[in-house]
């Protein structure tokens, strides 16, 4: 009888849960875009290209006119199967290289990628050999507990 | 027509004040050099007059915004009289000519603050510190006389002014620059405690003492001004980012990161007397840095969303202000700074060390801030192209400097000054670090997807959490903890806090693109949105269109959100104003958009987990630094 | 002066170099990369008639003018003065690409203001523009004999940028 029970339990929950799944289906908002894996990689390729008019937003975010259009280019030319660098070209062989984000490597920009990089080197180089010399010149300029009160009671009747 | 007299009486404080610049900047300065007492004593008075002018002309400025004059030209470009009270007086800072002066208000209110808390500092000092604020107050003074006038007038004057940008007219309008310029022109007296020491020839660790309240402070109102900067892009700007190397964002990130590693630097210049050259040179770069921020957003040089109407001749003025100030400046160090005398010495294992390598780490990555934001007018003035440098640079070059430094700052507050074990050290943080890695594995897990950089996040996040725990647990052991000791704690927390925050939104936030009409449900993060309606509404300057949607979980509704579509008077592109659930652990984020057939709605919603602990932890830090700069040793020298 | 400490204000001054040089650029404008490489190829139809098409190729041996406008774009009212001088002077073709416009407003826009053009070329849906990097509205192209673009002006054409870049241009690939 117990068993019984937990059945008719188990399938009243299921008609509850299929009735729910499907009134909950039929409310759920679909989504905007017709191909979710294509608007998918449209956002990550356009996050990356600047907009040209708006030119402080991403390609993927601006509402321009210009923008709108080139998204339209750019959803396109994924359907056409082409790749992530096919499509940056075709924007670059019409816009140039200030419509990345991301500046390309080349010559003119290895300063830009290397660079930083190279300070950081430079940087714990040259701390490591400051500290390596500095360890022979000792001086004693440091204030110890005593001296900073006295430097105070100084101040104090210093007016 | 009647035209009101008071904005000139405005422009007659500014120029009065530009006298008295001179007169604080030029005698003292000089009184000191040549040991003339009666120029030395002319400091202190000269610089509470200029504050005193400085504050009348900023509260006249703000007197015609409020009674809505328009024939002055800077209240009719930027305000309305639609516009609500509140904004009106937000917007005396929403222009140029305004936030100048706003400026130069609070360069007078620091210098007016030190001459009143340095009663008992040398007078030789206080005159050269208050000197070259003075000059540095000139020098703007000038400036905004010369090209940027608030007071011009309008005649004959509009009917009514052309109103704020509908993106401005905000609270977070209202705090963001007032805050964020409270940290850039805090740093002048840093450098300006720099300077004073250079041209006296001493330059000690009694220098560093009276330096460093004043750069924590400064560098308090910097951090929360960059946090306002960030939360107000966040929640008005519709999309929900929160940081975009935006030019004038990365001008203020530099002066922060430089300011971070300057108020290291004078910790260990105070406590041990070294490093007191780079100390030096850190606090004329901080304010530089200020500096050449405030040149880069006003002279047209960048593209930026934040940059002012631009005008060439401003561009050519601020570059002459910046070239001589900092580099009369850098020209002093190179003169002076090798006479100085060393500190302590320090083993390569030591506190010292590590503080210094974090310093290292800090200036790189401003410097790297510095070359990607400066780099595309570098090309284009070598004519070598024209090209962008943007957030995926930044990323790709801020994190992995940034990751070294982070695991140092649990380690750095172990060592010993001096001389420190390493093999002692590592003993006392195998617990951290065990905490650290099991967090590293276990959250992505928790959170459904694991990937390196979220591990490496959570990894040093934790790793500086545990560390501190357990610094706290060993100080209480040894008795009542100084506020320094807690300001330092908090600091360093309040940077890990802010990493899981960035950790959790990068890795797990969800957005969803959806076509919702009335009834439609639309679930992300585990809760259910539905739009119940959408209907036009009216504001005081505005026409909106707002959605009404229930946010629930489980089936049972816990909010109702209004996100709204707005269309200002004054201006032809609408606005969207996203609606936010904001809790501890998680932001829900609705964004309205464009209408579309069928009575239905584009409508973006957002799940942000944890994002608002990236503001958090900016708290958590200047709250850090409020506790340090309240420490037992300062307040003796206010009580004076 | 011990060397290591003036390193700081030599770059500082190289710095301030390199600003100095900044104020005189303008950050936002988009150099184009299709300067020195062919016109692209469209062919679209007619603004007056849309059974009748055009194509670059139509002028090919010739030196041309292409201007990229539209009735709804402000500054294009601006320039109109110097494209109806440029006309006039007859120095070369002037084709008009009318960008993302209305066909009947943009009649409009000829008939009121005058046509200075050969003819206009309509880029409904602005495909062509994307293609020759345009960005804004106006654009001005300069194409040789061989359909090179090798002169691009972004924004107005003032009488300066006339006298001064593109008769001297055109006078010269005539010369090719």
């Amino acid at each position: 009888m117990n068993i019984k029970f937990i059945k008719l339990q188990q399938l009243l929950s299921c008609i509850c849960l299929a009735l729910f799944i499907h009134i909950a289906h039929a409310d759920e908002a679909a989504p905007l875009a017709s191909d979710p894996v294509l608007e998918q990689r449209l956002v990550s390729i356009s996050e990356e290209m600047r907009c040209l008019v708006c030119q402080n937003e991403s390609l993927s975010g601006s509402r321009s006119e210009l923008a709108q259009d080139l998204r339209r280019e750019i959803r396109d030319l994924i359907k056409q199967g082409k790749t992530d660098a096919e499509i940056r070209s075709f924007m670059v062989d019409r816009y140039g290289d200030f419509i990345l984000f991301r500046p390309p490597v080349k010559p003119t920009t290895w300063l830009l990628w290397i660079g930083p990089f190279v300070l950081m080197f430079a940087g714990i180089v040259a701390l490591l050999m400051y500290l390596r010399r500095r360890n022979t010149q000792v001086a004693t300029t440091s204030l110890s507990d005593d001296e900073n009160k006295r430097i105070d009671a100084l101040l104090r009747d210093d007016k | 027509m009647e035209y009101s007299m008071i904005p000139e009486i405005g422009h007659f404080a500014l120029i009065l004040a530009l006298g008295v610049s001179i007169i604080q900047g030029a005698l003292p300065l000089i009184g000191a050099q040549q040991g003339r007492r009666e120029w030395l004593v002319l400091a202190r008075p000269a610089t509470q007059i200029s504050f005193v002018l400085l504050a009348i002309s900023f509260a006249i400025l703000a007197w015609c915004f409020y009674v809505n004059d328009f024939s002055v030209l800077y209240v009719a470009e930027h305000s309305n009289s639609q516009l609500p009270t509140v904004y009106r007086l937000g917007a005396v800072w929403g222009g140029h000519e305004g936030s100048l002066l706003l400026w130069i208000f609070l360069l007078t209110g620091w210098a007016f603050a030190v001459a009143q808390l340095s009663k008992t500092l040398d007078e030789f000092m206080v005159a050269r510190v208050l000197g070259v604020l003075g000059l540095v107050a000139t020098g703007l003074l000038l400036f905004v006389l010369a090209t940027s006038n608030p007071f011009e007038r309008l005649l004959p004057a509009a009917q009514d002014g052309r109103s704020l940008n509908p993106l401005l007219q905000d609270p977070g309008l209202v705090f963001h620059p007032p805050m964020l310029y409270m940290g850039y022109v805090g740093f002048s007296v840093a450098f300006a405690f720099a300077i004073a020491s250079l041209l006296s020839g001493k330059l000690d660790a009694a220098w560093a003492r009276w330096s460093r309240p004043w750069t924590t402070t400064a560098w308090i109102f910097l951090t929360l001004g960059i946090a306002l900067g960030s939360w107000w892009a966040y929640y008005e700007l519709g999309w929900g980012g929160w940081w975009f190397w935006d030019p004038v964002e990365n001008a203020s990130f530099m002066p922060w990161l430089i300011g971070t590693a300057l108020l290291h630097s004078l910790a260990v210049t105070e406590k041990r007397g070294g490093f007191k050259n780079w100390t030096v040179l850190l606090a004329i770069i901080a304010f530089s840095m200020s500096l050449l921020g405030t040149f880069l957003v006003r002279s047209g040089v960048l593209t930026s969303v934040h940059a002012f109407a631009t005008d060439p001749r401003r561009g050519i003025f601020i570059l002459i202000l910046l070239s001589l100030v900092v580099g009369s400046s850098l020209f002093l160090y190179a003169l002076r700074a090798p006479k100085s005398t060393l500190g302590g010495a320090f083993s390569l294992m030591s506190r010292e060390t590590l503080m210094l390598l974090g310093n290292v780490f800090l200036v790189v990555a401003a410097g790297s801030v510095l070359l990607g934001t400066l780099y595309p007018l570098l090309i284009d003035a070598l004519n070598l192209g024209k090209i962008s440098v943007g957030p995926p640079y930044f990323n790709a070059v801020f994190v992995p400097i940034m990751v070294p430094a982070l695991f140092l700052l649990a380690i750095g507050p172990w060592a010993n000054w001096k001389s420190t074990n390493l093999n002692a050290l590592l003993k006392r943080l195998w617990l951290a670090a065990v905490v650290a890695v099991v967090a590293a594995i276990l959250i992505p897990r928790m959170m459904g997807e694991f990937t390196i950089l979220t591990a490496l996040g959570f990894l040093l996040s934790f790793w500086i959490i545990a560390s501190g725990v357990l610094q706290i647990i060993r100080q209480f052991k040894a008795g009542k903890p100084t506020r320094s000791f807690i300001g330092m704690q908090l600091g360093h927390i309040g940077i890990a806090v802010f990493v899981i925050g960035v950790t959790m939104v990068g890795a797990y936030q969800e957005e969803k693109d959806v076509r919702m009409a009335p009834g439609d449900i639309v679930s992300v993060g585990g809760y259910q949105i539905r739009l119940l309606e959408v209907r036009p509404a009216q504001g005081p300057n505005y026409q909106a269109t707002r959605g009404t949607f229930e946010l629930g979980r489980h089936g049972k509704a816990e909010e109702v959100l209004y996100p709204e579509k707005r269309n200002y008077d004054s201006s032809t592109m609408p606005m969207t104003e996203a609606a936010i659930n904001a809790g501890l652990t998680r932001d829900i984020y609705i964004s309205l958009g464009e209408p579309l057939e069928g009575n239905a709605w584009a409508v973006r919603v957002y799940y942000k987990p944890f994002v608002d602990w990236i503001w958090g932890g900016c708290l958590l830090m200047a709250l850090g630094g409020l506790f340090a700069v309240l420490d037992k040793r300062y307040r003796l020298r206010l009580k004076k | 002066m011990k060397a290591k400490f003036v390193i700081p204000l030599i770059l500082f001054i190289v710095l301030v170099g390199f600003l100095a040089v900044g104020l005189n650029r303008d950050p936002r404008e988009v150099p184009s990369p299709l300067i020195n490489k062919p016109a692209p190829a469209f062919k679209v139809s007619q603004l007056a008639d849309p059974s009748t098409s055009f194509s670059p190729e139509d002028l090919k041996g010739q030196v041309w003018v292409l201007n990229v406008w539209a009735s709804w774009c402000v500054a294009c009212r601006e320039e109109h003065p110097m494209l109806v001088e440029m006309s006039k002077s007859q120095v070369a073709p002037l084709i008009g690409l009318d960008y993302k416009d209305k066909r009947a407003d943009a009649m409009e826009m000829l008939a009121r203001q005058g046509n200075p053009y050969n003819l206009s070329a309509f880029d409904n849906d602005g495909r062509v523009g994307i293609n020759y990097g345009v960005y804004g509205v106006p654009e001005t192209y300069v194409i040789d004999k061989a359909g090179i673009i090798r002169f691009k002006q972004i924004g107005p054409i003032t009488k300066e940028v006339l006298e001064k870049s593109m008769y001297p241009i055109i006078a010269q690939l005539k010369k090719e």
